[in-house]
């Protein structure tokens, strides 16, 4: 089995909570980039960032339009903004129009990330009050990634997991405390 | 679909590039690939092609569809007072260093349908400058400069710029400054008045103007490095010693050579200034 190099998060309501146990118990040894898109309704990341930032061993920060994405981090999508990845590994903004009434979109980030990871990306979708995601984590299995998909019943929120689930099914689905102990099991060799 | 199928669409878009510099002479072989690409399988859609090469097919034999396929690979969409701190930095900052020049030339490069144009507009008005000032507006999409010169917009979008716009240390109510009916508002074409629309290409177009401000905002962010740094050489080579640049709120110049010419004026908010002499052009 190949490592994973990239691990792409996707949340909407209720993500904030769940990101913070999600990546509160990451391994602090990973090596992975990790994509977080949030839908959070304010104008600015900043604050979120420093809240995560708290509950992650690892470094967290607003991924930043052009720069590298990074080994060991977690980079979040600014708000207004869609995230690309593009292939050699850099990040890329777009203002295009909302997806599923998003921006970012999750499906955008997820899309773009598995053209660039194929295999070796892990697509988590966690609690939300829409689909986005849905067909982002389809592309993401499409080419060769592992799904990761939070209970829908143990969601704050079941929409969201259980349209990634109708549309694109999932290799794991697993309650959110088991989401890190599995992604970290996934990615230390 | 497959990771075979993928690298096959990479193929296509390729070409399809190709195809548009050579039929119609557009060039996106520098734009970021990433939502290029979205764009163009958006395209595939919208055409209902079956595939990227049938879109090949009409842009060879059906240049009636041109300027939609502009459009789809622009996507021009923007906003009244978009990032509200911006433009009270500029309302505050930048608007009274201007105002020392009897005349002020303003140039908004990629100004999609012309929200920012009016916002600029209102602030220069507000400010006592606009009688003094000349606006270039200019956009690579005709239909967006077409919209832009009606300023037609939809009315639900009412609310959220009238907030923009008092964030923005808007002195009146932004209502003063258009009529709305049915769904839709209509820009005061007062504000036009000193405002010239014109198609021009950040690829392969010169300067055409000596200008104080330069504002392009979420356009260089479709470029790639090299086409970023060109255009942000056209921008030193417009503006006049001491004038000003902004950029979109999430923009970054972090890699662009170009950059050293410009020295940050408000970073945050990404506002610029011309330090050095352009350069000499090699001849
Ligand atoms: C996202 S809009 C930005 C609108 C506005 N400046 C804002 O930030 O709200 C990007 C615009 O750039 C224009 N554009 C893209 N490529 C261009 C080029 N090569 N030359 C001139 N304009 C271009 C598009 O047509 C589109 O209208």
């Amino acid at each position: 089995m190949t490592t994973p190099q990239a691990i792409a998060i996707g949340c909407s309501a209720g993500g904030l909570d769940a990101l913070k146990v999600v990546l509160g118990a990451l391994d602090p040894r990973l090596t992975q980039a990790v994509l977080v898109c949030c839908h959070s309704g304010s104008d600015t990341v900043e604050l979120l960032c420093e809240v995560l930032q708290r509950a992650s061993a690892l470094p967290v920060t607003e991924a930043a339009e052009r720069h590298p994405v990074l080994s060991g981090t977690v980079h979040l999508a600014p708000s207004g903004y869609h995230l690309l990845v593009e292939k050699d590994r850099h990040f890329a903004l777009s203002i295009d129009p909302r997806v599923q009434y998003a921006r970012p979109s999750i499906d955008v980030m997820f899309c773009s990330a598995a053209e660039v990871w194929h295999e070796k990306l892990i697509g988590v979708v966690l609690t939300g009050g829409n689909a986005d995601g849905a067909s982002g984590l389809q592309r993401i299995r499409e080419l060769g990634g592992i799904a990761i998909v939070q209970s829908p019943s143990n969601a704050e929120i079941s929409t969201m997991p259980q349209a990634a689930l109708d549309t694109a099914g999932a290799d794991h689905c697993v309650d959110l405390s088991d989401i890190a102990p599995l992604i970290n099991r996934l990615c230390l060799p | 679909m497959t990771v075979d199928a993928q690298e096959l669409d990479n193929i296509e878009v390729e070409l399809f590039t190709q195809a548009m510099q050579r039929r119609h002479g557009y060039d996106f072989s520098q734009y970021a690939p990433a939502s290029l690409k979205r764009r163009v399988l958006q395209l595939v859609e919208q055409l209902e092609t079956r595939t990227i090469s049938g879109l090949i097919e009409r842009v060879m034999h059906e240049p009636q569809l041109l300027p939609r396929m502009l459009d789809g690979l622009t996507v021009p969409a923007s906003d009244m007072f978009r990032d509200p701190s911006m433009f009270r930095g500029l309302r505050e900052q930048v608007l009274p260093l201007l105002a020392s020049y009897p005349q002020i030339n303003i140039w908004q490069a990629g100004c999609a349908h012309g929200q920012e144009v009016y916002s600029l507009a209102i602030l220069l008005e507000e400010a006592g400058l606009y009688e003094r000032t000349q606006i270039f507006a200019t956009d690579l999409s005709e239909r967006a400069l077409h919209q832009a010169q009606e300023g037609i917009y939809p009315a639900r979008e009412a609310q959220q710029w009238s907030r923009n716009y008092q964030a923005a240390g808007g002195t009146h109510s932004l209502a003063d400054y258009y009529s709305a009916r049915y769904n839709l508002l209509k820009l005061d074409q007062r504000l036009r008045r000193n405002v010239t629309f014109a198609q021009h290409n950040l690829v392969s177009d010169g300067v055409f103007c000596e200008a104080h401000l330069v504002l392009c905002r979420n356009v260089m962010i479709y470029f790639s490095n090299p086409l970023q740094d060109h255009v942000l050489s056209l921008f030193r080579n417009s503006l006049v010693r001491g004038g000003f640049l902004c950029v979109g709120m999430r923009e970054s110049l972090d890699y662009a050579t170009t950059a050293a010419t410009f020295t940050p004026f408000d970073e945050r908010l990404r506002i610029y200034r011309l330090t050095h002499q352009p350069e000499r052009q090699q001849a």
